[in-house]
C-alpha cells in the first residue's frame, strides 16, 4: 500500500514498503515559479529528518530541501539536472527529487495526508 | 499619504487581469512575471516583443534659461553639448563621488529637459537636484502624471508600424521624437534595458490602462514582468541601481570612465568631481559566467585561486538566453583578472567555479538594429 505524506515547509512523502520517494509540492513548484537548477542528494548517504538534502533554484530565487524523514538515499533523479523544469511539469510525479530506504515510519509522526495538506493551503491564502 | 503605504501603477487591475504574481519593488506593487513564466517572458522578449509596466519609475521636468547650466553642473557627464532630441545616460553623484543614481536626460528643448529616474531613488533625487538649482531655473516632479511602458524586442518597430507610425519616423537609438498612439501623445524614445530593439513610450498617466490594452491587441506582443526585466538586462550587463550601482561605488568604480571622459573637459565642473579626482579607484566590476546552472547571488562572496576573499557578486541569476549562470561582482581593483581567468562563488554551503567573462554576455541582440 502506498501512502502520501505532506510537510509544512511543502515537501511530499510517499511511502511503500520501507521506501520512501519525496520531492517538493505542486503548491511550492507553483510559487517558485521556473525551476532553474536542482542539487541532488548523495546516493548511499545516510539523512536524518531535517537535513538539507538538495537545493532547488529558480530565477528569482534559491531554497533548501530537508529531508521529512531519515533513511539512506538509494536513487536521485538525474533527470533533473538537465531539466530542472520537470519539477514545474510535474513537481509530485516525474518531478521526484530521492528515495530513500531504511525508513522509520514512525518519523511521519504530525507530517500531514493530502487532505489535511488541502486545509493547510487554504489556511496559507 | 504613508511613505510606508505600497503603490500601484495605474495598471494593477490589468495585471491582476493577466493573472500576474505581484511583488513589492521599491515601494511599488509591480508584476513580477505573468502566467506563462519567467523563462518564456524572457525569451519572447529576446524574439519577439514584450511590453513592459515601468509606471513606477520617476520622472523630472527642469526648465528655465538657467537650465542647461545647472544641470551640467549637477550630472556627471556633460549635459552642455547635448542636442535637443537626444537622449543620455547620466549620473547623479553626491559630493563624494558616489553614485545616488543613474539616470537619462532627455533635452526636449534648448532650455527644457526631461529626467528620467529610479523608483526607489526619487525621493533624494529629487531634493539632490533641487537644492543645486538656481531659483529661476523650474523644477517640476511629474511622476504621478506620466505613464511609462518599455516595448522591447526585434518586432517593436513592427508594433509600431501597425499602430500607425512609419517607420522612417522612429527615432535613432538613443534619441526621442513625439508620436501619437492610439489618440494619445507620446514622447518615444528609443531606449531600453533588454539589450533588444526598443521604445520607452512616456504619455499621460489617465491613458495607461488605455494603451497597455491597445499595443497588447496586436500580435506577437505579450506582458512582460520585472523578473525577465531583471534576466534581459543582466544578460546584457546594464547595471541596476542598488547593485552594481550604489552610494558605495563611484561610476569609475563601475568601469564608467570611459563614458565621464573626465580628461575631455578639464575645465567643467560637476558635483562629485573633485572626489573622482582625488581619491583612486578602489573597486573593479567584472562580470563572470559560471560552470552550470547554479546561481550565485547578490551578497555571495567572490574568491581567488587560493580560497582569498577578493569581492563580493552584485547580481547573479540563470540566464536564460545563455542556458548558465551569470553574475556581475565588484573586486579589489588591485587584483589582476583576465578573461578567461577562474574565480570561486560562495553559494550556500558550496563554492561554484565561474569564470571572468566579457560583455555583453548576450551578443546576438538587436539593440542597435538599423531601421
Amino acid at each position: 500500500m502506498k501512502m502520501k505524506y505532506y510537510s509544512e515547509a511543502h515537501e511530499w512523502i510517499m511511502i511503500k514498503d520501507n521506501e520512501a520517494t519525496i520531492g517538493i509540492s505542486e503548491y511550492a513548484a507553483e510559487e517558485l515559479g521556473d525551476i532553474t537548477y536542482v542539487e541532488l542528494p548523495i546516493e548511499e548517504d545516510d539523512v536524518t529528518v531535517g537535513d538539507t538534502i538538495g537545493v532547488i533554484e529558480s530565477v528569482k530565487a534559491a531554497s533548501d530541501v530537508y529531508s521529512p524523514i531519515g533513511g539512506t538515499v538509494t536513487e536521485v533523479n538525474a533527470e533533473l539536472e538537465d531539466n530542472p523544469g520537470l519539477i514545474n511539469e510535474s513537481a509530485e510525479k516525474e518531478g521526484w527529487i530521492c528515495k530513500l530506504a531504511n525508513i522509520d515510519v514512525a518519523e511521519i509522526g504530525d507530517m500531514m495526508t493530502p487532505d489535511a495538506y488541502v486545509k493547510y493551503l487554504k489556511s496559507l491564502d | 499619504m504613508s511613505d510606508l503605504e505600497i503603490k500601484n501603477t495605474p495598471l494593477a487591475e490589468c495585471h491582476k487581469l493577466a493573472g500576474a504574481k505581484m511583488v513589492d519593488f521599491s515601494g511599488w506593487n509591480m508584476p513580477v512575471q505573468y502566467s506563462d513564466g519567467i523563462l518564456a517572458e524572457h525569451k519572447h522578449t529576446r524574439e519577439k516583443v514584450g511590453l513592459f509596466d515601468i509606471c513606477h519609475m520617476g520622472e523630472f521636468r527642469i526648465s528655465g534659461k538657467a537650465a542647461l547650466e545647472a544641470l551640467d553642473t549637477i550630472f556627471a557627464r556633460p549635459v552642455f553639448n547635448q542636442r535637443v532630441g537626444l537622449c543620455r545616460y547620466n549620473f547623479l553623484l553626491n559630493k563624494a563621488g558616489k553614485v545616488m543614481d543613474d539616470l537619462i536626460v532627455y533635452r526636449l528643448a534648448e532650455e527644457d529637459f526631461f529626467i528620467v529616474v529610479n523608483a526607489g531613488t526619487r525621493a533624494a533625487d529629487s531634493e539632490m537636484i533641487q537644492s543645486q538649482l538656481p531659483e529661476d531655473v523650474v523644477f517640476e516632479d511629474v511622476s504621478d502624471l506620466t505613464a511609462k511602458l518599455d516595448l522591447q524586442g526585434p518586432l517593436a518597430a513592427d508594433i509600431l508600424a501597425k499602430a500607425g507610425l512609419k517607420i522612417a519616423d522612429l527615432p535613432n537609438y538613443f534619441n526621442w521624437t513625439e508620436a501619437v498612439i492610439n489618440d494619445i501623445p507620446v514622447l518615444l524614445s528609443r531606449t531600453g534595458y533588454t539589450g533588444e530593439l526598443g521604445f520607452e513610450l512616456y504619455f499621460d498617466a489617465d491613458k495607461a490602462a488605455d494603451m497597455w490594452n491597445y499595443l497588447l491587441s496586436f500580435d506577437g506582443i505579450k506582458p512582460i514582468g520585472l523578473g525577465a526585466r531583471d534576466t534581459l538586462r543582466l544578460e546584457c550587463g546594464y547595471a541596476l541601481y542598488g547593485h552594481e550601482l550604489t552610494e558605495d561605488y563611484t561610476p569609475l568604480d563601475a568601469g564608467y570612465a570611459p563614458m565621464l571622459k573626465l580628461d575631455d573637459f578639464p575645465e567643467r565642473e560637476f558635483t562629485g568631481k573633485a572626489a573622482l579626482k582625488a581619491l583612486p579607484v578602489e573597486n573593479k566590476l567584472i562580470a563572470i559566467t559560471l560552470e552550470g546552472r547554479r546561481a550565485a547571488r547578490a551578497g555571495a562572496d567572490v574568491l581567488d585561486a587560493s580560497g582569498t576573499k577578493i569581492g563580493i557578486v552584485t547580481s547573479g541569476a540563470f540566464a536564460p538566453s545563455l542556458g548558465a549562470a551569470i553574475a556581475m561582482a565588484y573586486i579589489e581593483s588591485g587584483k589582476s583578472l583576465d578573461i578567461g581567468d577562474e574565480v570561486q562563488l560562495s553559494a550556500g554551503r558550496s563554492t561554484i567555479t565561474g569564470k571572468i567573462s566579457d560583455l555583453p554576455f548576450y551578443k546576438e541582440g538587436t539593440v542597435r538594429k538599423k531601421l
